[in-house]
């Protein structure tokens, strides 16, 4: 079910991407202020916009599965969160390269957005570990839409609480009160965007199709072959 | 800090876009390692009930 439109979906993101990393490079101009160093912001912001969805994603689907205690949400949410940590690493290698390139540093402690996106990267590194310590299937979807559905709300909080904060060592580049960024810039960041939340939509529903295959593979060998199939072991993904 | 001269700034850029496509092909290459186990399940199950089948025909038969 999960598979169904996978082939246009991966070749509209392929599309998408190419056309914004050739934009990029060949389009944009450079900035005026760090130069050419400023591209990794149309890969670094994508990523990081992408991976905070993901886990606001993962909350919604761990209440879907609180209202509804169907285990199909409580997958979607493992998925969701399983995509945006992978993509929130891309952001912490990505954002310290920029770091190093235009400040000098790998790391700025007191640089309030990176080290509230590293606080959220290690909450949501804890929920696969939350999982694994729970062996009752149903108590551990249960704990973990719990742990979803706070981190979830943890997230724009967090993310706001920042954009309040005094320092701005960080570049704002977008809606600043100087008026942002020139055109081409902006169209190049929103098709980039674009881009990088169809990967995530892509990639959550091959993984999606994936692990319903999975579930149908052990439901089947369960009809067949009875009580001598061994008991899956134990894990961290949720099963249908 | 002033901004860094191409030669240097591109070794930086090309290290960010290296590492979101070597994310990519990692997690892309772990999900076809799993798809392939789901295939060699499949296949062991196909096999299984070709047997089961083959020994219920006799009983067909009589």
């Amino acid at each position: 079910m999960h598979g169904k439109g996978l082939r246009p979906l991966a070749l509209l993101t392929a599309l998408t991407l190419t056309a914004a990393y050739v934009l990029v490079f060949f389009w944009t101009p450079n900035d005026a202020d760090q130069g050419f160093v400023q591209k990794i912001f149309y890969l670094h912001v994508p990523m990081a916009i992408t991976a905070l969805c993901g886990f606001v994603a993962g909350g919604i689907a761990g209440a879907m599965y609180l209202r509804t205690r169907s285990s199909a949400w409580d997958l979607r949410a493992y998925v969701a969160i399983h995509l945006s940590q992978i993509l929130a690493v891309g952001v912490l290698i990505t954002g310290s390269i920029w770091a190093k390139a235009s400040w000098g540093h790998w790391w700025l402690w007191d640089e309030p957005m990176l080290v509230s996106f590293l606080i959220v990267f290690l909450l949501y590194a804890t929920y696969q570990v939350l999982r694994f310590s729970i062996e009752d299937r149903e108590r551990q979807a249960r704990y973990a839409s719990v742990f979803a559905v706070v981190a979830g709300a943890f997230v724009p909080i967090n993310f706001a609480m920042v954009r309040m904060a005094q320092s701005y060592v960080h570049p704002r580049t977008l809606g600043t009160t100087t008026g942002g960024m020139p055109g081409e810039m902006m169209l190049t960041f929103v098709i980039a965007l674009a881009g990088m939340a169809l990967l995530f939509v892509t990639l959550w529903k091959y993984e999606m199709a994936s692990k319903s295959a999975v579930a149908q593979v052990r439901a089947l060998r369960l009809r067949l072959l009875g009580d001598d199939d061994p008991l899956p072991r134990r894990s961290a993904a949720p099963s249908l | 800090m002033p901004a860094l001269p191409l030669d240097e700034a591109g070794k930086y850029v090309a290290a960010a876009y290296l590492v979101f496509l070597a994310l990519l092909l990692i997690y892309v290459s772990i999900m076809a390692g799993r798809l392939g186990r789901v295939e060699r399940e499949l296949s062991e199950l196909t096999a299984d009930v070709e047997a089961r089948d083959r020994a219920r025909e006799p009983e067909h038969v009589s």
